[in-house]
């Protein structure tokens, strides 16, 4: 069998894997963009002290490779089986989708909540003392104010993040997921033919195009009203230039 | 439990240990020719001649939207492929020939280190101070010179934060090579879990390990770092 062969009848197969990844991939950085903002929070104003287990957290998962995170999940909970399934708990951690879902989750949830919290911090403090001024509480700062900021400056650093999760999602592969990765391992078993692996690359390389596209058209939205017209541009450097 | 991890028979201290030995010789090895990759890509891509320029940037992006995992079944499955029939292209009868899953492992990991670095080091050439080179040039310094006095060590300074990173980023990478067979520390791990059936305590003495050697790195780091500044005035 030659290379386009191979292509021709496993190709249903490695867009079954695509989709596996990509729905590893939404699902962990989806649940970890609703968790992440209150985190940030706490990072950002919490004290000290109250912060320690986070930082602890966010330590961990930084300092340890994602590979090691998924084992001791999804080999670890073994060690704990009796008490799992008197929690009924068990039939979850069985589930080598679930496991690598909480990794993956927990993973991406410390670096977002990291990158958010560079956001969180950066507002200005001159508006939230603005929206102060006018009334509004605490809540409607958040929401009006510092979060719509704190997510326009994050934005990029997010984007790369979802991109480094979506690379990890094929660690998936090494605890019998069939994402991208797993097909490709799986039909390489059988032909041995390596141009499988060359379609894998090009899988995973368009997934991240198409996606840098998409952030980039969401972030020149989200600021679409501090972005310079074109008749403007010039004026614009001037005052840039005055700053300097 | 500490029986577990004493050294010799009963205990797996001494076996993990080993492991956590070739990890480091991994990342060690890496190190090098991951930093020659990249000055060499920096180069490429910063060069005048538009086919290098090209091939810099093509790197550069195709290496970082590839799971470092593919990089190294492609390198260490594909170059071991090629290897194989380049010597039976050779000679019929030869063995064939097993590819080191420690130089697929280096090779790979520098790969991906060398794209990495590359864009830190592009950065890094670029935050340069031009009024500077010109003065080399003014005391009548050779490129040569110019380079490695003026250049090489701003160089450093400016790409030493994103260096570590990347340098504790590799470091966490090697956990990979253990898919291929190399008895890096977390294949080691798994070796004794096989035995002991206690997954939990074990893989998390092998984060434990690998979290150690990051904050151990992270300390080491900042030591260069403010090494590195030390004739900056701070603003």
């Amino acid at each position: 069998m030659d290379s386009l062969e191979i292509i021709i009848k496993y190709w249903p197969k490695l867009l079954d894997g695509t989709l596996m990844t990509l729905k590893l991939t939404f699902l962990s950085v989806l649940i970890a963009a609703i968790i992440s903002p209150f985190l940030s929070l706490t990072r950002a104003n919490a004290s000290p002290i109250a912060q320690a287990p986070l930082r602890l957290y966010i330590s961990f998962i930084r300092g340890t490779p994602i590979l090691a995170q998924l084992f001791l999940v999804y080999y670890g909970s073994g060690q704990f089986r009796l008490i799992l399934q008197e929690w009924g708990l068990w039939g979850f951690f069985r589930d080598p989708f679930n496991c690598a879902l909480l990794t993956f989750v927990l993973n991406t949830t410390a670096y977002q909540t990291e990158i958010l919290r560079g956001g969180v911090m950066g507002v200005n403090r001159g508006e939230i003392e603005a929206g102060k001024a006018l009334g509004m509480n605490k809540l409607r700062i958040l929401q009006r104010i510092v979060f719509p900021h704190a997510y326009r400056i994050a934005w990029p650093a997010l984007g790369n993040e979802i991109i480094l999760m979506m690379k990890a999602s094929a660690l998936a592969s090494v605890v019998t997921i069939f994402d991208i990765l797993g097909r490709t391992r799986q039909i390489f078993s059988r032909t041995f033919d390596f141009s499988i692996y060359l379609w894998a690359a090009i899988l995973y390389l368009c997934i991240t195009a198409i996606f840098v596209l998409i952030w980039r058209q969401a972030e020149l939205r989200l600021n679409k009203h501090i972005m310079p017209s074109d008749h403007l541009i010039v004026a614009d450097d001037h005052l840039s230039a005055h700053k300097k | 439990m500490f029986e577990l991890f004493s050294f010799g028979e009963n205990g797996w201290g001494d076996e993990i240990l080993d492991g956590v030995a070739i990890t480091a010789q991994l990342a060690i090895a890496t190190l090098p020719v991951g930093l020659f990759f990249g000055f060499i890509v920096a180069f490429a891509a910063m060069s005048n001649n538009k086919p290098l320029k090209a091939i810099g940037y093509g790197y550069t992006t195709l290496m970082r939207g590839l799971p470092e995992i593919l990089t190294l079944f492609v390198v260490y499955n594909g170059v071991g492929l090629l290897l194989n029939t380049i010597i039976k292209w050779w000679n019929v009868d030869a063995q064939p020939l097993d590819f080191s899953p420690f130089l697929a492992g280096v090779i790979a990991l520098a790969m991906v280190f060398g794209a990495f670095s590359a864009e830190v080091l592009r950065g890094a050439f670029n935050a340069l101070d031009e009024g500077q080179v010109e003065a080399g040039r003014a005391v009548g310094m050779s490129p040569n010179v110019i380079f490695w006095r003026i250049k090489l060590p701003q160089i450093w300074r400016f790409a030493l934060p994103g260096l570590g990173n990347l340098w504790i980023n590799m470091l966490k990478d090697t956990s990979l090579v253990s898919i291929i067979a190399l008895n890096d520390l977390m294949r080691m791990t798994k070796v004794a879990v096989a035995f002991t059936k206690q997954p939990f305590t074990f893989y998390l003495v092998a984060c434990l390990i690998y979290w150690l050697m990051s904050l151990l790195s992270e300390i080491i780091l900042a030591k260069m770092e403010h090494n590195a500044n030390r004739g900056i005035r701070r603003v």
